[in-house]
């Protein structure tokens, strides 16, 4: 596809424009919350992304990708604590542990395939869980406090809100690069291909696990990264941030905004935080109104929003 | 005698109470144009999926140039030059015309664990599928999303597929199936010229496109191989007109 001004590459490229602007926004109106909402928002954008490397382009219903969070928030925590801060030293262990948890998990998960997938990839993320449950050393299953964020020495400081707002920004628009060159690379092709037709695929030639096996690996390395900042921005992890809930969280995030589409877990995290924050101030029973909404969105607009302002676009 | 290209020694393969493939023996030689006729659930598709490697066979041997191929997966035969085309057209339905040839050809050009180059700028990749494509008469619809295909054109980029990958045994599970008189006439001309190129096993029911293709025949009926010989001896073969062709205006031709 050439690159056209249409809907969705409009929404895209404002959506950007928004995101790199905020802080501005932010220090002329004084709303610092606005700020720390959006950090918040880009990382889990993050987390969203890299799911749908999986979900959206190798057609793996993964139902376990928040455990990526938990062990990248575990491996900045546990290093903080044990007098580790270096960040230069805590963003590479969180990354290699979730990339050495995520090849374990690919292995015996890709195995199945469909309804088991979703089923063993959720169960393995349970499983997760209650290890950190256990954790008695680190907080067990009150969490473990981050009394330093990861020490970056003078490059960055990430206890400055901007800073580290930018920080996750520039992770996030990284990711979504990366995502781009792999799904256009010959990499991505297979892994598509597989998504499509994996017999087909098979039959020219192509050892189809070994593929899905790496887009996994890479799809879980990414979102520990997201599981890293996450714990600096709430200078906390606990077994929450990996509980069941949230990995559907990370799904409806993607499913909402465009499987399959490069910026659609970017628009999907936006919609879905906001919407959550905005009707969660209105009711206590924001979840009421979520609930039926994202079952609309999902019976009546195929491909999210993205798809949505696609159609617009045929007219 | 030169080893043949394919030999297949008691291949056997149950479904259940069904025996699909029941002690099946066959050679194959080199170049010939080898066609493999029988009704219905005959064991035809079956007998192909097993030599792919899209199904294993319960006990039996498959070698392919002499080398036992029996327990390799369906992609390490398709290095070995074993492609297939699909009886139920199976292809990547939401890629281009191109895309999926292009796909075959990379399959073959070494690996593709390759995460920052554009594959679809690999002007090595696109000229394989192109000339892929010319062959069967498809490359003007390079740029075409699969799904869009007429029937017969993606039959037809069936085959350009299974010839991107540069076989030296081409099997084929009906390529004829649901083609009008037209494209079947153009997919047996296809043939014609394709098998001074390579090796091929073709499973028709079109008794016209087989007997004017085929350098020798075998006749399925319940998964056993009940004869297996030239067109001629076919035609005259009495087991292979009680149990399969019956009514002879089949043997002769219909339409
Ligand atoms: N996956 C399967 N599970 C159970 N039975 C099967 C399976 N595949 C094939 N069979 C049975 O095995 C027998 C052979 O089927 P096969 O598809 O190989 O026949 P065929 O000769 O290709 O027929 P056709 O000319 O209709 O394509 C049939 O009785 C069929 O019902
Ligand atoms: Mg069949």
């Amino acid at each position: 596809m050439k690159d056209k001004l249409n809907a969705r590459n409009l929404v895209s490229a404002l959506l950007v424009a928004g995101l790199l602007l905020l802080p501005l926004y932010s220090q002329a109106s004084g709303n610092v919350f606005v700020l720390t909402l959006f950090t918040r928002i880009v990382i889990l954008a993050l987390a969203a992304a890299s799911l749908n490397l999986i979900m959206g382009y190798g057609g793996m219903m993964s139902f376990g990708h928040a455990a990526y969070l938990g062990i990248g928030g575990y491996a900045v925590g546990i290093l903080a604590q044990e007098g580790f801060g270096s960040g230069f030293l805590q963003f590479p262990v969180a990354l290699a542990a979730s990339a050495i948890y995520a090849l374990v998990i690919g292995a015996l998960s890709l195995r199945t395939r469909g309804v088991y997938f979703i089923m063993i990839t959720l169960a393995f993320a349970q499983m997760a869980y209650y290890v950190a449950s256990g954790l008695a050393r680190y907080g067990g299953d009150d969490g473990l406090t981050v009394y330093k964020r990861s020490d970056f020495g003078g490059l960055i400081n990430l206890s400055n809100r901007t800073q580290f707002y930018y920080l996750c920004l520039a992770c996030l628009l990284g990711v979504v690069f990366l995502i781009w060159r792999i799904v256009n690379s010959r990499f991505g092709m297979v892994v598509q291909g597989l998504r499509s037709n994996e017999q087909r695929m098979q039959a020219i030639g192509f050892p189809a696990k070994r593929y899905k096996l790496m887009c996994f690996v890479i799809s879980g390395t990414l979102c520990g990264l997201a599981g890293a900042l996450l714990a600096n921005n709430t200078d906390f992890v606990s077994p929450a941030v990996m509980y069941w809930t949230r990995s559907g969280d990370l799904m409806v995030m993607v499913i909402l905004g465009g499987m399959g589409v490069l910026f659609g877990p970017v628009v999907g995290a936006v919609a879905y935080l906001l919407l959550e924050e905005l009707l969660s101030q209105v009711t206590e029973y924001w979840a009421l109104i979520m609930g039926p909404l994202l079952l609309l969105v999902v019976l009546f607009a195929r491909g999210g929003i993205m798809g949505l302002l696609g159609r617009l676009n045929r007219g | 005698m030169a080893d043949p290209l394919l030999r297949v020694e008691n291949l056997v393969r149950r479904f259940g109470g069904i025996v699909a493939t029941d002690h099946v023996s066959l050679d194959v030689a080199q170049g010939e144009l080898h066609a493999i006729i029988g009704p219905n659930g005959a064991g035809k598709t079956t007998l192909i999926s097993q030599l792919t490697g899209h199904l294993t066979p319960d006990s039996g041997s498959i070698y392919l140039g002499g080398r036992d191929i029996s327990h390799l997966a369906a992609y390490r035969r398709s290095a070995l030059g074993l492609a297939r085309s699909f009886q139920i057209t199976s292809l990547l339905l939401d890629f281009t015309v191109a895309d999926n040839v292009a796909l075959a050809a990379q399959a073959h050009a070494g690996h593709s664990f390759s995460f920052w180059r554009n594959a679809r700028k690999e002007s090595g990749l696109r000229m394989a599928a192109q000339a892929a494509l010319e062959r069967v008469g498809l490359a003007h619809r390079a740029g075409v999303l699969v799904s869009r295909l007429s029937h017969g054109e993606q039959r037809e980029l069936e085959l350009a597929v299974a010839l991107a990958t540069k076989p030296q045994l081409l099997l084929l599970d009906e390529p004829m199936a649901g083609l009008g008189v037209t494209e079947s006439a153009r997919m047996v001309k296809l043939l014609q010229e394709l098998r001074k190129e390579v090796t091929i096993v073709l499973v028709e029911h079109d008794m016209n496109a087989v007997f004017a293709l085929a350098d020798r025949i075998s006749v399925l009926v319940y998964g056993r191989v009940i004869a297996s010989d030239v067109p001629s001896a076919i035609r005259q073969n009495e087991d292979v007109k009680r149990a399969y062709l019956g009514d002879q205006h089949v043997v002769t031709a219909h339409g």
